[in-house]
């Protein structure tokens, strides 16, 4: 579709008559329903700022305890990190397929979504319970309870995006790929980007940051 | 098995309590008794508890704000009275224990049970009518939000009489909310009645946002929405901005006091500035969530009842937005004496000042609509004047506060107790009994009494200046807030006076329920059946009074502002439209259970009884995923029955 | 509120319009660019490639490009009128969160450094 296309629903009609930007009317619903999910994505979004300012508050108030410094492993980070960045992309390849109803194609980059999501679920479980044998618990300092917090929420999140992955899948595989199918699929796909973006923040704020 | 909860959490030994619980449990036991025996079970179930009809959660959101109006104005009038007798030997009849919860509860009740139900039920019920659409963008998602909110109300009101409320002051301050200085359940309470509810308000925010920037009539562009649906955008957009600052400021302190963790506490490098920090992050955008909508009510107003359009409607717009960014940058001055610098304090000092300029933009609007207008005093109007007056007394004392010096001689004072119960009174209160007495004969098709509303308009006047002005006074003399027995005698005369100002606002909110009663009582010789009682100009009163369940048979095409009115002058079309089938959102009980779940989960946690915490958790998930696995969730009514039911008005 | 084929002149993030090799193309792109923009993270965080005062804003600029990349290869978010919607909701989410983290560490770190010193 080429731009001059889409700027006009008809020639006649001036633009901003056009839908989106006013008065066309009602728009349909997979428009509604994936703006309406891009706005929680935003809201949830200020809500890891709120645990990023903690966080970047509270970074030096160590209470004698570790720091960052020496407590991260950024081997283990950088795996993190791109195994959380390849989801994205099977993610983006899945949802391509499913748009051209391609639904075998679809499954199998839904598995290797959920496989690298649950991958970088387990290395963080794993660092986590290293830093909590060596006594560098979330209770042991205001740095490392806003490190637990902000790494963990964003767990969590990947976590239930994981169980979400599941439920629709069980959704294509029962129903198919009809249109509310696919508006909940295209949902989760800005979920799962957006976790990415928040990671990028994550990594970069956490890990990489100078002491 | 029941983790902290005993017999001992019900405090017998207080007679207080137990006698307002009781009057409070008999009261609900009658209508429960009455619903039963009359049979009204199916109805209630059928066309509200399970609706997901805008309308109908919007009047149910009003409901809950009244009623817990009343409990949050107890609250008050047992303060007023405790200060007014509590002064020099006289120790008053509240122990300092209780005292505390009162002036706690008070605060958390009327800003997140009282107003937000109000203004949220308000904009339920008016702006998908005002944009001329049938629903908002998620209808089931808009019951389940009602009824989380519904859950942290109910959930607060247990804690009368299971446990104890928290005595921290509404804004619960660490370190004495955390588990060293608080260990008991009051600030539990508090903190999870607010989460439950604020995942509530959040999905509001988000459906609103959505409802208003994708789902209008056709031909209606941005500059041709009513004022009302700009300024529920802007609450919108702060709610979905601000409240997960809350949410998770609140996590934090739950994961100090829960888990041990050190965000806010005195040791191991907490920071309890932070919290305070964050908390007016989203406090200060609050205070606009609450009071922009009641600028919409009165822009509506004003104009209906002096019969012009808007004055400067597009400078009204602006300054709406212009608000919307500028209440994010002023949070500091809530807590200027905290100790940050002259740069800092200036710069959040001159942020507030500048932030008066666009609500002043807006006064002056309401101003020059009245101007030259063939005014008509009905009880919204009088509400939309006294309002004016009241809000630019408030703020002139807010800009005053905003200037760091001054802050420093009055903050915490009654000053300040007098200047935001100035603008919320004057603006959130006065403009949610506005937008009821405008919006009633259109949600129940007959109007409310006049003389009533109007001798509950006085009294809300009246006893306002008689309760708050000799606070203004009280805090320049020295008094500060939440004092729970008073030292100096010379102050007694001067809260006699609140004292009194407070009983005379409940002569307005006996006026009130009087105007529902006598109202209801003589409906039928009160009966709206144009739909148009007050000669509106938007298009919620282009339907019908009530509007029928899909508002509009036919979606209206919007040539302009104003657009009804323009309906109005052009002539409405002589010949019949050709009425097609709609399609209605089919009643949902998805909302009412997940909220008893929440309601189930939230107190398990309080009471840290961790089986039936996750069991309810659990319970509440399976709902959603329920809920998410279907996949009609609309019902259609044949354009026969259509026809047959616009014929009828 | 249906699904109906009309023409539709309104976007959202997450659809992209191209055709499919476009498409597949443009996730590529948009992969090889972030992993670009990962690995100089942790490559300018470890080594002294950057004059080491200027590691934070180095990486914070890195940070910025990569959010770019995956908005603009992931969310497909566009720049044409009809993602006015989405660019600005994006906008203010944006600027709050900017004030939010910028305010609090600038209002946190001007106490701190007025609180009276601690005895070591």
């Amino acid at each position: 579709m080429t731009s001059a296309a889409i700027d006009r629903i008809s020639p006649e009609l001036p633009s901003e008559l056009a839908r989106g930007r006013g008065g066309g009317g009602p728009a349909p619903k997979r428009i509604v329903v994936a703006y309406g999910f891009w706005i929680f994505i935003l809201g949830d979004i200020v809500m890891f700022s709120a645990l990023f300012a903690a966080y970047a508050v509270l970074s030096g108030s160590t209470a004698g305890g570790p720091t960052g410094a020496e407590l991260f492993n950024l081997r283990s980070a950088f795996i993190e990190t791109m195994c959380l960045l390849l989801s994205s992309y099977t993610c983006g390849l899945g949802i391509l397929s499913a748009e051209r109803r391609k639904a075998a194609r679809f499954l199998i980059f839904a598995a290797l979504t959920f496989v690298l999501g649950a991958a970088f679920l387990f290395i963080e479980v794993t660092e986590f319970a290293r830093l909590v044998e060596k006594g560098a618990g979330p209770s042991r300092s205001g740095f490392l309870s806003a490190f637990f917090t902000l790494v963990g929420t964003h767990g969590i999140h990947v976590a239930s995006g994981l169980i979400a992955l599941v439920y629709l899948v069980a959704q294509v595989i029962t129903r198919g790929l009809r249109p509310a199918v696919l508006r909940r699929l295209l949902c989760w796909s800005l979920f799962w980007h957006a976790l990415d973006i928040v990671w990028v923040g994550v990594f970069t704020l956490v890990y990489l940051w100078p002491s | 098995m029941l983790g902290r909860l005993t017999w001992a959490a019900i405090p017998f030994n207080e007679p207080l309590p137990i006698i307002s619980v009781a009057v409070v449990g008999i009261v609900i036991l009658t209508v429960l008794v009455t619903i039963t025996v009359k049979g009204w079970w199916p109805y209630l179930w059928r066309e509200w508890l399970t609706s997901v009809d805008h309308k109908r959660i919007g009047v149910m959101y009003v409901v809950l704000g009244l009623v817990m109006l009343l409990r949050g104005f107890s609250d008050a009038i047992m303060m007023r009275t405790q200060q007014a007798i509590a002064v020099g030997s006289a120790q008053g009849y509240l122990p300092p224990d209780h005292y505390d919860q009162i002036f706690s509860a008070h605060g958390v009740i009327m800003i997140f049970f009282v107003a937000m139900p109000l203004v949220i039920g308000l904009m339920n019920f008016a702006v998908p009518l005002q944009l001329g659409v049938r629903d908002v963008a998620f209808p089931v998602l808009n019951s389940v939000s009602f009824w989380l909110t519904a859950s942290g109300a109910l959930l607060i009101n247990a804690s009368l009489v299971i446990g104890n409320f928290a005595r921290t002051g509404w804004w619960n301050y660490p370190p004495l909310s955390e588990l060293a200085f608080s260990p008991d359940v009051g600030v539990d309470y508090y903190l999870w009645s607010v989460q439950i509810s604020g995942v509530g308000t959040l999905l509001t925010g988000i459906n609103f946002v959505t409802t208003i920037l994708k789902l209008r009539a056709p031909g209606m562009t941005y500059f041709r929405m009513p004022v009302f649906c700009w300024t529920a955008l802007a609450t919108n957009l702060l709610i979905v901005a601000a409240f997960p600052i809350l949410t998770a400021t609140f996590m934090m302190l739950l994961l100090d006091r829960y888990l041990g963790m050190h965000f806010f506490t005195n040791d191991a490098g907490g920071s309890q500035m932070m919290y305070v920090n964050l908390f007016w992050a989203w406090g200060h955008p609050e205070v606009y969530i609450l009071v922009l909508p009641a600028f919409g009510i009165f822009s509506e107003v004003v104009a209906t009842f002096c019969g012009k359009a808007l004055f400067s409607y597009r400078s009204m717009v602006w300054a709406t937005l212009a608000i919307c960014i500028l209440s994010f940058m002023v949070w500091l001055h809530h807590f200027f004496t905290m100790g940050a610098g002259a740069n800092v304090n200036a710069f959040f000092g001159i942020m507030s000042s500048i932030i008066a300029v666009p609500t002043g933009v807006k006064v002056f609007n309401w101003l020059f609509t009245m101007f030259r207008g063939r005014i008509v005093f009905k009880t919204p109007m009088l509400f939309a004047v006294g309002f004016i007056i009241t809000f630019v007394i408030g703020g002139l004392t807010g800009v005053l506060l905003a200037v760091p010096p001054v802050d420093f001689v009055v903050h915490n004072s009654a000053f300040l107790v007098a200047h935001f119960h100035n603008v919320i009174i004057g603006g959130v209160v006065f403009g949610a009994l506005a937008g009821i007495n405008y919006w009633f004969p259109k949600a129940f098709g007959f109007t409310l009494d006049e003389r009533l509303g109007k001798a509950s308009f006085w009294c809300w006047l009246v006893g306002f200046y008689l309760a708050f002005t000799p606070l203004y006074v009280l805090g320049l003399m020295g008094m500060t807030r939440r004092l729970e027995h008073i030292a100096d005698p010379s102050w007694q005369p001067l809260l006699l006076v609140a004292e009194a100002g407070a009983v005379v606002i409940f002569g307005g909110i006996l006026c009130q329920i009087a105007q529902l009663y006598v109202s209801i009582r003589t409906r039928e010789q009160r009966l709206d059946l144009t739909g148009d009682p007050w000669n509106g100009r938007t298009l919620e009163w282009s339907t019908a009074s009530p509007p029928p369940a899909y508002n509009f048979a036919v979606l209206p095409r919007v040539e302009s502002i104003d657009a009804f009115w323009q309906m109005k002058r052009k002539g409405r079309p002589q010949a019949e439209p050709a009425y097609e089938a709609i399609e209605i959102p089919r009643s949902s009980p998805a909302g009412f259970v997940t909220a008893f779940f929440a309601v189930v989960m939230g107190f398990a946690l309080i009471w840290q009884i961790w089986w039936l915490a996750i069991l309810g958790f659990l319970a509440a998930a399976i709902v959603v995923l329920i809920a998410g696995w279907s996949i009609e969730r609309e019902h259609e009514i044949p354009a026969a029955e259509v026809a047959q039911m616009e014929r009828a008005r | 509120m249906t699904d109906s084929f009309e023409p539709v002149f309104d976007r959202t993030p997450g659809v992209e319009e191209h055709g499919p090799t476009v498409s597949y193309l443009s996730y590529s792109v948009g992969l090889g660019l972030a992993i670009l923009a990962t690995i100089t993270s942790f490559v300018v965080s470890q080594t002294d490639l950057l004059w080491p005062p200027g590691i934070p804003v180095g990486l914070i600029v890195l940070a910025f490009a990569q959010i770019g990349v995956h908005l603009v290869f992931f969310l497909h978010l566009g720049s044409g009128p009809d993602s006015t919607n989405n660019i600005l909701a994006l906008a203010f989410g944006v600027l709050i969160v900017f004030l939010v983290i910028s305010g609090s560490v600038w209002i946190i770190s001007n106490l701190n450094s007025n609180m009276m010193p601690m005895p070591q």
